[in-house]
């Protein structure tokens, strides 16, 4: 039995954050419904990467939207919101990402909500919390990064500031607001009584960089001083980063310099005595240890180094990664077959429960895909909603 | 009225190390459940030792700190009949029992789901491996560089004429974590319902592939072209112009989705406007983004941004957090918490970020020093053992 079997959780939520929790929430065995405008649906159907679309809708959105149902309503129409706080009622989980005072004026904001099933675990993502002075501001993912310092940690020292390549505040924020809501789910199975769950794109990417903001915090104040080439992580020491090889490049982690210096024959790395030099003296001895490993291939230098316990690795682009055994053998993928007989492959859930790794093939939904079985499964057409 | 924290009378066992199962736990402590971190006697947690930018705090790492605050410590030679004994004791009693030992290490020493499972039946028992039990990666270290250099990650940050770029926060261990929070938490809602644990098992390679998981499904779809970073300015490999960080006269300026010929009435710079398709802004993002870098260095981020907010653009300035924590849109947040270990040395961190019934979850309980709960513990346990509790 997948672990959230029988939940029913309702999504009102668009775009990455709020969605990619519901994605987790669906794998781990919830009956996620996304609630859509009827016609559109939410607005990430549009978003395209590289204009890749499969039967309307691109394919980042049939990636976050998997394993959904879609139930088309109209929050304006008063017999729409009547159904929509039917289905409430029954609900045990319900997510959206307005901006603050939209579900207010809809009249679905906590307080209402909570009248109707006191029992709902309520979540709410925003960009930056719901006051001050950026609570407005579009809580979109680079500005997040931007705002938040995080685009001094990546590149190298001369770099400008240096983005995450990917969604990374989306993405963490998610993360965050399945926790949050499991939580609640938890404590819900004691007290019997819901909550509200709240989480913003600020906040998590703050999180984020829990570690080295709290190494700011107490070491004075100094900002993060990236190495000069082949920067890893500003604030860790010589060897780490990324450096070429003869033919490609090589990742080294944290390690005695001795050890790697003997390991190498690179006598020069026994130059810095004490584990504090190594990261005073950080470029020099990155710049000495990357003239020597040009020298030699990436394989030359693996097949030293890794039967050595030296943390190293080869650096792979997602041609060699995805096909590589070691990849393989994780059994990551999996297919959806859309409406149409579209087949998009895709990634799994990566956690596993009870030795199993959880598969769904069901696609994301069309706007209004599932109203039928829906207003069955929850009693919503009028004549039964009368009778009861 | 007092929240009750959603974890609160959840007992958690924590024999992970260094920051992937720490963080998790982490966060279980933080939502209310009482965490007691296992370590070696000695030593401890490797972590307590990883200094980073060469900060030492009251004896430990700052990473340490920010990772292990909120949690009692136990100490125990896991080889060692009467330390295993006490340890048992305290495994029973457990509602979630996690480590990320590598693989084939706990079955050594153990403590492992099966044999847990014989003595706490209902035991949430959570794992995490580098790259899974199987495969030619099995034995490798699971070390966060690594993985990030084996998963293609390094491939999509920084400029198209550099090399690989590590994304530079230890970003694999912080989704395996989260991961494994997650997969915990899930038990717990189904033991809630049907009194049955279970098994959580991540791996630090499978959370990173999900990290990119929509630019992978990309790859698939478009036939596995190679991931090309714009040449410069690049925030994103598999987005167009303008999205990306740009230089001005006083600073930067960071703009996301956005019409490049609307961005040209909008900053005066008529040559954009000659990117009317839509495909131009992807095909060409390179050319575009070398005029609009040009034309951004004639003002100041202000300038610029009191032009393109109030036209709805999708913009920011670029902030070092010196700047960030003096903003007030970060200090409404109230993100920072001072706390306090036993020994009464202070330090400041950040706080949980979810916020539950409008509250936020704080706790004053700073890292725990080697061993300091260990003796209370062993009282404590036996006590409940005596009267059966």
């Amino acid at each position: 039995m997948k672990p959230l079997e029988n939940l029913v959780v309702l999504e009102f939520c668009q775009f990455m954050a709020g969605p990619s929790a519901g994605l987790r929430l669906a794998d781990l065995g919830a009956r996620v419904i996304k609630i859509e405008r009827p016609g559109k649906g939410e607005s990430g159907r549009q978003i395209s990467i590289k204009n890749l679309f499969s039967e309307g809708d691109g394919i980042v959105f049939h990636t976050i939207n998997r394993n959904k149902e879609s139930y088309a309503a109209d929050l304006k129409s008063p017999e729409d919101l009547k159904r929509i706080k039917k289905l409430i009622e029954q609900a045990d989980v319900m997510t959206h990402n307005f901006r603050p005072g939209v579900m207010e004026k809809i009249g679905l904001d906590y307080e209402t909500v909570k009248a109707i099933n006191p029992k709902i675990v309520y979540g709410v993502v925003t960009g930056y919390g719901n006051k001050g002075p950026w609570a407005s501001k579009p809580g979109q993912d680079l500005l997040l990064q931007s705002l938040s310092g995080l685009t001094y940690l990546s590149g190298d020292k001369n770099d400008a500031p240096t983005p995450f390549g990917l969604a990374v505040a989306d993405m963490i924020c998610g993360a965050h607001f399945v926790q949050g809501i499991l939580a609640a789910l938890i404590r819900r199975g004691k007290t019997k009584t819901g909550a509200l769950v709240e989480v913003s794109l600020l906040e998590s990417i703050i999180d984020f960089q829990f570690e080295v903001i709290t190494t700011y915090l107490n070491d004075g104040g100094k900002l993060p001083d990236r190495a000069l080439r082949g920067n890893g992580h500003a604030y860790l020491s010589a060897p780490y980063g990324v450096y070429k090889t003869k033919d490609r490049h090589l990742a080294l982690a944290m390690e005695d310099l001795d050890t790697l210096g003997a390991t190498l024959g690179c006598y020069e790395l026994l130059e810095y005595k004490g584990s504090d030099s190594w990261f005073v003296y950080r470029d020099d001895i990155m710049h000495k240890l990357g003239l020597f490993l040009k020298e030699r291939t990436t394989a030359e230098w693996l097949a030293i180094l890794e039967p050595a316990d030296i943390w190293c690795a080869d650096i792979l682009n997602y041609e060699e990664f995805l096909n590589h055994a070691g990849y393989k053998a994780l059994q990551m993928e999996q297919e959806t077959v859309t409406a149409g007989g579209d087949r998009i492959r895709t990634t799994r859930c990566p956690i596993r429960i009870d030795g199993k790794r959880l598969f769904s093939s069901k696609p994301a939904p069309r706007v209004g895909e599932h109203v039928k079985e829906i207003e069955r499964d929850f009693n919503l057409s009028a004549g039964y909603g009368n009778a009861s | 009225m007092l929240m009750i924290k959603p974890l609160e009378d959840i007992l958690v066992v924590d024999f992970s190390q260094f920051l992937s199962g720490p963080s998790a736990s982490l966060r279980l402590a933080d939502l209310g459940a009482r965490v007691i971190k296992v370590e070696k006697p000695g030593t401890g947690d490797i972590c307590r030792q990883l200094y980073v930018s060469n900060l030492i705090m009251n004896g430990d790492s700052s990473v340490f700190h920010a990772i292990n605050r909120n949690k009692e410590s136990f100490v125990a030679d896991l080889k060692k009949e009467v330390d295993r004994n006490e340890v048992w004791e305290l495994v029973k009693q457990a509602d979630v029992v996690m480590h990320n030992f590598r693989p084939g290490v706990m079955e050594r020493l153990g403590f492992d789901f099966e044999a847990v499972k014989q003595v706490n039946p209902g035991v949430v028992y959570g794992e995490i491996s580098g790259y899974g039990d199987e495969g030619p990666w099995r034995d490798k270290p699971g070390q966060d560089l690594l993985v990030q250099s084996l998963s293609g990650l390094t491939g999509l940050s920084g400029n198209g004429d550099k090399g690989p770029v590590p994304m530079g926060i230890a970003v694999v261990d912080i989704l395996t974590g989260a991961h494994l929070a997650q997969g915990l938490m899930a038990c717990l809602v189904r033991k809630g319902i049907s009194g049955t644990g279970g098994l959580v098992q991540v791996s630090m390679m499978e959370s990173i592939v999900d990290f990119q998981f929509e630019v992978i499904t990309t790859y698939f779809r478009d036939g596995g072209e190679p991931t090309v970073r714009s040449l410069k300015n690049n925030a994103h490999a598999y987005l167009g112009a303008p999205y990306g960080i740009y230089r001005t006269n006083s600073g930067y300026l960071a703009i996301a989705m956005a019409s490049i010929p609307q961005l040209g009435e909008l900053l005066d710079c008529p040559p954009l406007l000659e990117y009317q398709e839509l495909a131009s802004w992807f095909d060409k993002r390179d050319e575009i983004k070398s005029i609009l870098a040009a034309h951004l260095l004639k003002k100041n981020t202000d300038e610029w941004l009191a032009i393109l907010e109030p036209a709805d653009v999708w913009c920011s300035d670029v902030l070092t957090w010196d700047k960030l924590m003096k903003h007030e849109g970060f200090k409404v947040l109230d993100m920072i918490q001072e706390v306090s270990m036993g020994d009464g040395y202070r330090y400041r961190t950040t706080r949980c970020p979810i916020r539950i019934d409008g509250e936020y979850l704080l706790s004053k309980k700073g890292a725990p020093k080697l061993g300091e709960h260990t003796a209370a513990i062993i009282e404590e346990m036996l006590v409940k053992h005596a009267t059966g509790k």
